[in-house]
């Protein structure tokens, strides 16, 4: 993965020193709130329900063995002992002290790591694959490009100041698991007919308030002009989008509001007028950011039936969280961090160093960061399969739930965050409680629940096969159900059945919803392929039944 | 008198604003609608002229008096407003401004001068109250730009490539 230079390091210091004396200014009373605002969310920190939320940057989720130690250290000595993965792939501590954080934010450049631009109206942490490198549907490896984009963005002197937050996924496979068509942009690799890369480039979508799916205004941009063609699609949104209005400041509210047609006009006129004066992406540049991602030394190895004879438990978590690599001998490893009873997306320290000894030892020393709110091992052999499998179990990481119905997402709602109308963490125990039986939850296959605990959608409840949305009636704790969303490959929002549940409902009428799939499915039709061949009408009426609280 | 950064050092302010004293001050920045509104008068003025232009005008609209202009003075009303810094770069790169490119209103302060010297502004006017010493720190607070074409940051201590 990429290792920073001296210009890097340099930058990263400089910074901690800027913020240092931010906070102390602050502290001291030479900055009011209102000042220091843009400046600490531009350094990750918010000031939420209990603490302030530091939300560290794991770009494109790529962490080294080091880096995750250092995470746990410092969950352990400011915080709880514990961190949250989010769906953008940072992690969050909770409970860090204000005048703590420069010295966290000091830690955490030893290890070549910061909170730039985790928050705040700027380009956030650029998102990719999580399978990049090593997925078999491939067309070409994102990070090299996401590292080059995060350097563009960092401290960008004219986007700094943008009228919202700003987000970008790469995507580099024929499945989209970046999610790249609900971002401010998607980049989604391309090659042309001599087989360059370039980027198919789509801009507007976005979750939270008015959800929308990104259209498309470039089929191809060759990758020299990438960076020159992002700066002239974020001086219009700078210049034009909204700044009076903060729920329409996004630039999907921009694209709307001129229509597509007209938005691509403006951003290739911009385009023209910028091209001679812009940032070049060069090959060698190129070539210097692929030697950071080039294969490790795998070895020569052969597929093997490694679960035969092996215990059922076992075999389970072999299939549901494990993946198939591109190199034969190998697997990908999902680090299940949706235990039934446990917060989705929550580590412990302890649990994050013994993740970070194990990528030492079987992954090359590399850790990923899923936008499910897992981790990933992403090369380990698979004759080492059954040794790992028996790590993770021990430290109530195996849960072999992914890609089922408890490998659910969901923001840290009430009880963290001073946004949130609802708790999502009650609700997401009580699904897992309500389908703790393994045997009926593989039965039920692929099911996505996300869940967020207001309109902001950090858990991105709209693209979730079932989406819950916290919501505030009269002061009590209500859930929005819908149905029919999905974020890779084939993006759909989702669409309300009716009328909010209590909280205590909300599990049980999952479970009636489930029932419906499995009363209507063919055989190994999968959930979401069922609800758009039947439609939605029978799953409200079943979700309903027997419900006469809903109101 | 007041004074501003001026290419990194500390300078009295040889400009005034239009309705500040002194009225008749051989160098005077004029609001960009009052420029407008007044076109002959401000042709036929003799001393040097400036303007001051608001986060939503358009740049490109003052092309035409730009060659008349020794100065272009843009608000900032505060820190979250970043448009000013499309228009200076647009000013600087696009319409090939030579003159005074300035950083006033109540949005400048330290922590924003090493983004704003970067858009291509060279004279800061900062915010009442502001340290202008801390100020002239703050722009050389960082030896590292990630993006090229940055002014006062060597060569090799840029990434890509214009
Ligand atoms: S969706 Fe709302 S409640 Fe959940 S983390 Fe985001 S802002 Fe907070």
């Amino acid at each position: 993965m990429y290792r920073y230079d001296e210009l890097d390091q340099a930058f990263v210091e400089e910074r901690v020193a800027e913020f240092r004396d931010q906070t102390r200014r602050h502290l001291a009373g030479e900055l009011s709130e209102d000042e220091f605002r843009p400046l600490r969310l531009h350094n990750g920190l918010y000031i939420q329900r209990h603490a302030p939320m530091l939300r560290i940057a794991i770009p494109y989720g790529l962490l080294r063995s080091a880096q995750l130690r250092k995470l746990a250290g410092l969950a352990r000595r400011y915080d709880r002992g514990y961190g949250h993965f989010t769906t953008r792939q940072n992690l969050q501590l909770n409970w860090p002290a204000l005048a703590d954080v420069p010295d966290i934010l000091a830690e955490l450049a030893t290890v070549q790591m910061h909170a730039i631009q985790t928050s705040g109206n700027c380009v956030r942490n650029v998102t990719a694959d999580h399978m990049a490198g090593i997925a078999r549907d491939e067309i070409d490896d994102p990070r090299p490009y996401c590292e080059i984009v995060r350097q563009w963005a960092t401290l960008h002197p004219e986007f700094t100041y943008l009228p919202r937050k700003f987000k970008i996924a790469i995507t580099g496979s024929a499945e989209d698991r970046a999610a790249s068509e609900v971002h401010d942009i998607g980049l989604r690799l391309e090659r042309d007919a001599h087989g360059a890369p370039g980027f198919a480039v789509l801009v507007g979508g976005g979750l939270g308030r008015a959800p929308a799916i990104g259209v498309p205004i470039r089929d191809f941009l060759p990758l020299g002009d990438l960076l020159g063609y992002l700066e002239a699609i974020l001086r219009v949104y700078n210049r034009h989008g909204r700044r009076d209005n903060i729920h329409k400041a996004r630039i999907k509210v921009l694209v709307k509001s001129l229509g597509a047609a007209a938005f691509r006009d403006e951003v290739e006129a911009e385009w023209q007028a910028c091209r001679a004066d812009a940032p070049v992406v060069t090959a060698a540049e190129v070539e210097r950011m692929r030697t950071f991602f080039r294969p490790p030394r795998y070895e020569a190895l052969a597929d093997r039936d490694v679960a035969r004879g092996r215990e059922p438990r076992f075999a389970a978590w072999f299939r549901y969280n494990t993946r198939a690599h591109r190199v034969p001998g190998y697997r990908a490893v999902f680090v299940s961090l949706k235990a039934h009873g446990a917060n989705p997306g929550d580590a412990t320290a302890a649990q994050m160093e013994a993740v970070a000894d194990l990528a030492e030892r079987c992954s090359f020393g590399l850790v990923r960061t899923t936008h499910t709110q897992n981790l990933l091992l992403a090369d380990v052999r698979q004759d080492e399969l059954y040794a790992v499998w028996r790590e993770l179990e021990d430290q109530g990481l195996a849960m072999p739930n992914i890609g089922t119905l408890t490998d659910l997402i969901a923001c840290p709602g009430l009880d963290f965050c001073s946004l949130a109308n609802a708790g999502t963490l009650g609700v997401a125990h009580a699904i897992q409680r309500q389908f703790d039986a393994l045997d009926y939850l593989y039965d039920l296959g692929n099911i996505e629940i996300k869940m967020s605990g207001c309109m902001n959608a950090c858990g991105h409840h709209h693209v979730g096969h079932i989406g819950i949305l916290g919501v505030d009636k009269h002061g009590e704790e209500w859930y929005q159900v819908s149905l029919g969303g999905s974020a890779n490959g084939f993006t759909a929002l989702g669409e309300v059945i009716g009328p909010s549940v209590p909280k205590h409902e909300v599990a049980p009428t999952i479970g009636r919803i489930v029932e419906v799939y499995r009363a209507l499915r063919t055989e190994d039709e999968p959930f979401i392929d069922t609800l758009r061949r039947v439609g939605l009408e029978p799953f409200r009426a079943g979700a309903y039944a027997l419900h006469p609280q809903a109101a | 008198m007041r004074y501003i950064l001026r290419r990194r050092e500390i300078v009295a302010d040889d400009w005034v604003h239009l309705g500040e004293d002194p009225e008749g001050a051989a160098a005077l920045i004029v609001p960009l609608e009052r420029l407008r509104a007044d076109g002959a008068r401000w042709a036929a003025w003799c001393g040097r002229l400036g303007v001051r232009i608001a986060p939503g005008d358009a740049p490109e609209d003052l092309a035409a008096q730009l060659p008349h202009l020794a100065l272009v003075a843009v608000e900032f009303p505060n820190a979250g407003d970043g448009r000013g810094y499309s228009q200076g770069r647009l000013l600087r790169s696009r319409l090939g401004f030579r003159g005074e490119l300035r950083a006033v209103g109540a949005g400048v302060k330290r922590d924003q001068v090493f983004l704003l010297a970067r858009c291509g502004f060279d004279a800061i006017e900062l915010g009442a109250g502001e340290d202008l010493e801390a100020a002239r720190r703050a722009l050389t607070r960082y030896t590292v730009a990630y993006q090229p074409g940055a002014a006062g940051i060597p060569l090799e201590r840029q990434r890509f490539t214009l």
